[in-house]
């Protein structure tokens, strides 16, 4: 607060001092970001608006395919499972994030700079080897369930078969970014002015009513991003279901999300104008969700 | 929390701790609770046991991977044998994928870091016509699912003639939108205006300023978004998957995914214990960045989260 005075004479200062010199430091990287992202944007939307076929060749077929994704079943299907994916898993990831940054951030636990470090490492491991692992404990050949029903003689249902394979990925998923949200709800934790506990403890707050009144509040913007990237992640589900193909082929179906549909059709099917538009209503689809719950986020927060 | 006793002399009877116990900052509030570390280390359970299942299964022999049980050692030893046979399988192809991993990190994560830090500082530093569209694009773009992009990057990539060359690899990986938004918001607070003035009262070029004056400022965040940076390239498998027909030019991540696929092959021969102990090597050297330079990241995020 005591900087605000000095951003306002900062920023009066550079207003007067308005030049092309800034443009040195950002050209380099949106060089770049014109190449990799603007460019095939742009190449996508046109690729939408044609269709290739083996006798005839390419021809304009205006807005054909995304009348064709609206009314494509596999798509809808693929859209279904990630969604209910979303309302799910990711609930239950950042409510396990939220308890241990809220435990971490007490100070009431033995040794918090360890439990800080080791639940955020499974986000420095590859999806790949994430799934390679899970993959193989969930496995009945030399998995932790293939152990455990010998061990007790048990018979647990096997995680990895059609009907469990979307909560068997939706753990991993949990696995692999807990400690990531984590770690992004601590940090804005860190800066809420201790003063404000402070002044709670004197008006004599429990532990709960402080979480209540006055850290979920601070946490609310942080909350809000770690949600939005979720449901963009939830919708973008590719890497573990492709990986996990490679385990049990069955079990993961070419539109078992939108993105494996996509690239199915592309790398599979040669169908690239198809699935141009398949990954353009999706990224549309995000983008709305995402603004819808940033708004209502904002809104909350008002 | 049911041990919590609110008596008005605990920080008095922390202090009287003596300073094994000092607290960094908030000292008054709460005393060590062995039931909240319990409960918090059930989670700590759940995110460590994959990397001990492991770390232990590295050192199985595909015969002892069958015949033993998941979470502890079978009879031999064998993780040194594990590690010279994942060396030396099919030619030494993994020395191959753990070199061209490096390349592509040095080049893609070490530029993505330049680019976003000469980005990050212009925006915070400078106003200049288009400043807020820069912003805007950025930011919408980021929005765009990466797999949208995937489909059509490959196709013009493959016009360019840049597909199966590292080339393809490097090029999208030099762009980190979120890399530029912390180090915007870290540059905004870390380099005053003060310094940027006097300097330029004492005829330092723009440049000059920025690697002499302002970089040594921007350290943590830089070393934030570097790591950032090197993880994302290190565990990128969605473009080399596209990009590369090639094995030789694999990285890492796509290079196992193959091994374990090629046990479905017909006639291909299953080298489980190889894709375990090339997980183990794949993950060591992240981790073990983020445990030696855990100081510097973490201050960095923190910063960049004062700005939400």
């Amino acid at each position: 607060m005591v900087s605000e005075g000095h951003s306002d004479v900062r920023g009066g200062r550079a207003a007067g001092r308005r030049s092309w010199a800034g443009w040195q430091f950002v050209a380099p990287f949106m060089a770049v970001f014109a190449l990799v992202f603007l460019a095939p944007i742009a190449y996508s939307l046109y690729l939408s608006l044609f269709r290739t076929r083996l006798i005839g060749g390419t021809s304009f077929v205006g807005a054909d395919n995304y009348v064709r994704v609206l009314r494509d079943p596999q798509f809808w299907s693929a859209f279904g499972r990630v969604a209910l994916f979303l309302v799910v898993q990711v609930p239950i990831m950042l409510f396990l994030a939220l308890l241990v940054a809220l435990a971490i951030d007490s100070g009431r636990l033995y040794g918090s700079a360890f439990f800080r470090i080791s639940v955020f490492l499974p986000y420095a491991v590859p999806a790949v080897v994430a799934t390679l692992m899970w993959g193989f404990m969930y496995g009945t050949r030399f998995g932790l369930i293939g152990n455990i029903n010998e061990a007790f003689g048990l018979s647990l249902p096997d995680p990895l078969s059609p009907d469990l394979i979307l909560a068997s990925v939706g753990n991993i998923v949990t696995w692999e970014f807990v400690g990531y949200n984590m770690l992004i709800l601590y940090s804005a934790l860190r800066v809420v002015s201790p003063s404000l506990y402070e002044a709670a403890a004197l008006d004599g707050a429990g532990q709960f009513r402080i979480i209540w009144a006055i850290k979920l509040p601070a946490l609310r913007g942080a909350l809000l991003i770690a949600t939005i990237f979720s449901i963009i992640g939830s919708f973008q589900l590719f890497n573990e279901p492709s990986i996990l193909k490679t385990i049990v082929p069955n079990s993961i179906i070419t539109y078992f999300t939108p993105n494996y549909y996509a690239y199915s059709l592309s790398f599979q099917g040669q169908q690239f104008n198809y699935s141009a538009t398949v990954a353009i209503v999706m990224g549309i689809i995000t983008m709305i969700v995402a603004y819808l719950v940033q708004l209502r986020g904002m809104r909350k927060a008002v | 929390m049911a041990t919590s006793t609110p008596t008005a002399g605990r920080s008095k009877t922390i202090a009287a701790r003596g300073p094994l116990v000092v607290r960094r900052r908030r000292s008054p509030r709460g005393r060590r609770s062995a039931t909240l570390t319990v409960l918090t280390a059930l989670v700590l359970v759940y995110t460590l046991l994959p990397l001990v299942w492991l770390a232990i299964n590295a050192t199985k022999t595909q015969e002892g991977l069958l015949g033993s049980f998941g979470l502890w050692f079978a009879g031999d030893f064998a993780l040194f044998d594990n590690i010279a046979a994942t060396f030396a399988y099919g030619d030494g192809i993994f020395v191959r994928w753990l070199l061209n991993t490096l390349l592509y990190v040095v080049a893609g994560a070490g530029g993505a870091t330049l680019l976003a830090a000469l980005g990050g500082y212009g925006l915070a530093k400078f106003d200049f016509p288009g400043r807020k569209a820069v912003f805007a694009v950025v930011i919408g773009a980021v929005a765009v699912p990466g797999t949208a992009l995937a489909v059509p990057t490959f196709l013009m990539f493959s016009k360019m003639g840049l597909t199966d060359t590292p080339w393809a690899i490097i090029i999208p990986s030099l762009v980190s939108p979120f890399g530029l938004y912390l180090m915007w918001t870290f540059a905004t607070d870390a380099v005053p205006e003060e310094i940027l003035e006097s300097a330029r009262v004492d005829g330092s070029g723009e440049f000059r300023t920025f690697f002499r004056i302002s970089l040594p400022l921007l350290a943590p965040g830089l070393v934030t978004v570097l790591l950032f940076n090197v993880v994302a390239t290190w565990n990128n498998y969605f473009l080399p998957l596209i990009m590369l027909k090639d094995p030789g030019w694999y990285p890492l991540t796509v290079g196992l995914k193959s091994w374990n696929q090629q046990a479905l092959t017909a006639g291909g021969e299953a080298v489980f214990n190889l894709v375990i102990t090339g997980s183990l090597l794949t993950i060591v050297p992240l981790i073990a960045a983020f445990l030696l330079l855990q100081r510097y990241w973490q201050s960095g995020l923190a910063a960049g989260s004062v700005k939400e």
